[in-house]
């Protein structure tokens, strides 16, 4: 029951999350028929993120296929195209874009922004060379190709982590709760901080063996290269687990039957994962809220494994990113600890 | 005449049975939590905390040279109204990157005057992106690239060379006119929130009872299986519909997002997207008798391909073949398409009646195959 989700999600998630356009339809309204715009379309019609071109001829068919999401982009050339470009001059062409897409939407569009500059580079620039020409050269650090499997795999490794460490915790306490045998451990000579250290092995040994198969996957199977020290990003998970089991622990204090002990779990972890940069860029929230998630100890752990996995960040990045990590593990503890003490006596 | 007394018993029973739900759920704090508390907080977590446009991206700036082009072209990228730039030296540019307090740097070497001077020479600026977050790399490179081509386009028109001819690409997103991430990320998350009510909540209070042994009980009573399970969808069917009116009425009318759609389809829509996550809650319930199984299956089997697999945070278009084909048997699937498009175009008949009639059929299988779970597991 632990392992088998961890596989399932190994297998769909990785692939599946990613923002990169790709097996989109391309409709094209030529009302020119010029060469320059059988051209374009030509060059269009060969971009990955296009495997399949529509061809439309009127302007009801236009809104049909986009209405009905036949296609993401109609692309449609007005009559004088070719003639302006044949003539040196600036022509314009329109492109209409599924709205409720809007994100792919842009994104393909971006793609087809790059072919027609190509093009206009080729076709409408002189060929004579003068002073001052520049040029841009863009890299992209830690992951070349911008392949979204990369980032994806670290932050898996940290969500996947986090469900079941919390889980475990949450859970295990609130159901010896439910079924009496809790009193019977606190009656037993084992003090509560004892009770909670024998909370929380199990829930390390959990994330640590079910991160290390994720590791392995993005390793071996997905050929993400590991970077970085393996020492170190243990040795972070220790941090990061401690913070979570504090989380679980102090949930399963305040609640009195599993069930409640696990929704309360799933309205921790919900905003935690949505608001971890995970889904979309810390830097992007407004910044009352990019302040809250300081609180969040899984965005500063997927800074850390991202970091270690693709960056090899050193010890003092590490720590600048774990230190957050040890303070929300001492307040939840404590706060449980309180919470618990208040139940006994 | 022999079959009033039997039905008015059926109606009587199931209304007996449908007030003891309504009473357990009001009594529980934890089901008004999640079925108030938590949809309003997960919106404005999708309002607030899930965007996906690029607003203004943090930059580092390495002048390495001085000269009269390399200060015109540093202005450009300070001027960008997409481009927050930070000026430093290259080795604590790199760090910050490395750090992700930035992510990009843009350099300009040292020679980029004297080439730029040189005849059949070219000056170039190099843009490094932070790669561990490709979509963010990817809007930097295109920024970047739109402030140097403001920056030669000045320097052409200012040694007054004649303008270059230009293809012109005018965009226009239909239904969503300034592409908004959020006007589908809102309305999107109400799949999610439905899927917590209608699979996650009852799975686990009908696990509950399987596990306390009160199903048993209720079960040597005089009520038919058909009674049990409407006594279990309708309170839970109610409960979800209110938690996704307060949604639409939150999204429309304090985050603005538009809503185009008739009420009615969406109502309809949404009933069968709820019986189809009611139904798998009560079959995992049924099959696993047990909370903490229940819940997990749950969380795998409904809640996460719900984000993950369902078209809300990643296309589906983009995901390899075969997870396309697996995501034709999500519910989600159907119901975030309609719910998109119910919100931001209306009522467009030939989508809405294909997605109902998916989510009616896998309303039936989930509710078909509890009905065969329950009558196997009292055998």
């Amino acid at each position: 029951m632990l392992i088998m989700p961890v596989v399932l999600q190994l297998l769909l998630f990785p692939t599946a999350a990613t923002l990169e356009v790709k097996n989109e339809v391309l409709a094209v309204y030529n009302e020119d028929a010029g060469a320059a715009s059988v051209e374009l379309t030509e060059r269009f019609s060969k971009a990955q993120a296009f495997p399949a071109m529509l061809i439309v001829y009127s302007e009801q068919e236009m809104r049909r296929i986009i209405d009905l999401q036949q296609a993401l982009i109609v692309l449609r050339f007005p009559q004088d195209f070719s003639r302006h470009i044949e003539a040196r001059q600036s022509a314009m062409m329109q492109a209409i874009l599924d709205g409720r897409r809007s994100n792919s939407a842009q994104v393909a569009l971006s793609y087809l922004q790059q072919i027609v500059q190509q093009y206009q580079k080729e076709k409408m620039t002189p060929g004579i060379a003068v002073t001052g020409s520049s040029e841009l050269v863009v890299r992209h650090w830690f992951n070349p190709n911008l392949d979204s499997v990369w980032s994806v795999m670290p932050s898996l490794v940290a969500i996947i982590t986090t469900v079941s460490a919390l889980v475990v915790t949450a859970l295990s306490v609130a159901r010896e709760r439910e079924q009496g045998t809790f009193e019977q451990l606190l009656v037993s000579p084992l003090t509560p901080g004892m009770i909670m250290i024998g909370k929380a092995v199990p829930a390390v040994l959990i994330a640590s063996v079910q991160a290390t198969i994720i590791l392995l996957a993005g390793v071996f199977l997905y050929r993400v290269p590991f970077q970085g020290s393996l020492f170190l990003l243990y040795g972070s998970m220790v941090c990061y687990v401690t913070a979570l089991i504090g989380f679980g622990l102090f949930i399963s204090s305040i609640c009195s039957t599993q069930q409640q002990a696990f929704l309360g779990v799933f309205s921790f972890m919900m905003p935690a994962v949505l608001l971890s940069g995970f889904a979309a860029p810390i830097e992007n929230m407004p910044m009352w809220l990019q302040r809250l998630t300081w609180f969040n100890p899984l965005r500063h752990f997927i800074i850390i494994v991202k970091g270690v996995f693709l960056k090899n960040i050193d010890f003092a990045e590490v720590a600048a990113n774990a230190w957050p990590l040890l303070v929300i593990g001492v307040v939840t503890l404590t706060a449980a600890d309180i919470a618990f003490r208040r139940k006994i006596g | 005449m022999a079959n009033r007394p039997k039905k008015s018993a059926f109606f009587r029973r199931l209304l007996a049975l449908c007030r003891k739900e309504s009473v357990q759920i009001i009594r529980d704090p934890t089901s008004i939590l999640i079925a108030v508390v938590l949809p309003l907080l997960l919106m404005l977590i999708f309002a607030f905390g899930i965007n996906l446009d690029s607003s203004l991206i943090k930059v580092g700036l390495v002048a390495e040279d001085s000269g009269v082009e390399v200060q015109r072209l540093a202005a450009s990228f300070v001027g960008s109204p997409y481009l927050q730039v930070i000026t430093g030296a290259r080795p604590e540019m790199e760090l910050a990157l490395r750090n992700g307090r930035i992510r990009g740097i843009i350099v300009i070497g040292n020679d980029f005057t004297d080439k730029l001077e040189r005849f059949g020479d070219s000056a170039s600026v190099q843009v490094i992106t932070d790669g561990a977050e490709p979509n963010t790399a990817n809007f930097v490179e295109a920024y970047a690239r739109g402030a140097w081509q403001v920056w030669q386009k000045e320097r052409a028109a200012a040694r007054g060379l004649p303008e270059r001819p230009e293809i012109g690409l005018e965009s226009r997103f239909w239904y969503n006119p300034s592409a908004l991430s959020r006007n589908y990320i809102i309305p999107g998350s109400i799949t999610l929130i439905m899927t917590v009510i209608g699979a996650l909540l009852t799975s686990l209070v009908i696990a509950r009872e399987w596990e306390r042994g009160t199903m048993e009980a209720l079960l040597s009573t005089a009520m038919t299986r058909s009674e049990l399970l409407l006594s279990k969808l309708i309170p839970y069917y109610f409960l979800g519909i209110i938690s996704e009116s307060i949604c639409i009425a939150f999204a429309t009318f304090v985050l603005h997002v538009p809503f185009r759609g008739p009420l009615l389809a969406t109502w309809l829509v949404s009933s069968f997207f709820l019986f189809s996550a009611l139904g798998l809650g009560l079959l995992l319930s049924t099959a696993t008798r047990n909370q903490f199984n229940a819940a997990q299956g749950a969380l795998n089997a409904a809640f996460l391909p719900s984000m993950m697999l369902s078209g809300l945070l990643y296309a589906i278009n983009s995901m390899p073949v075969a997870i396309r084909v697996a995501t034709y048997l999500i519910p989600a699937r159907y119901f975030v398409d309609s719910i998109l498009t119910l919100f931001q175009a209306g009522y467009v008949p030939k989508l809405f009646w294909l997605d109902v009639a998916f989510l009616a059929g896998s309303s039936v299988f989930f509710l078909g195959l509890t009905a065969v779970q329950t009558r196997r597991r009292l055998d």
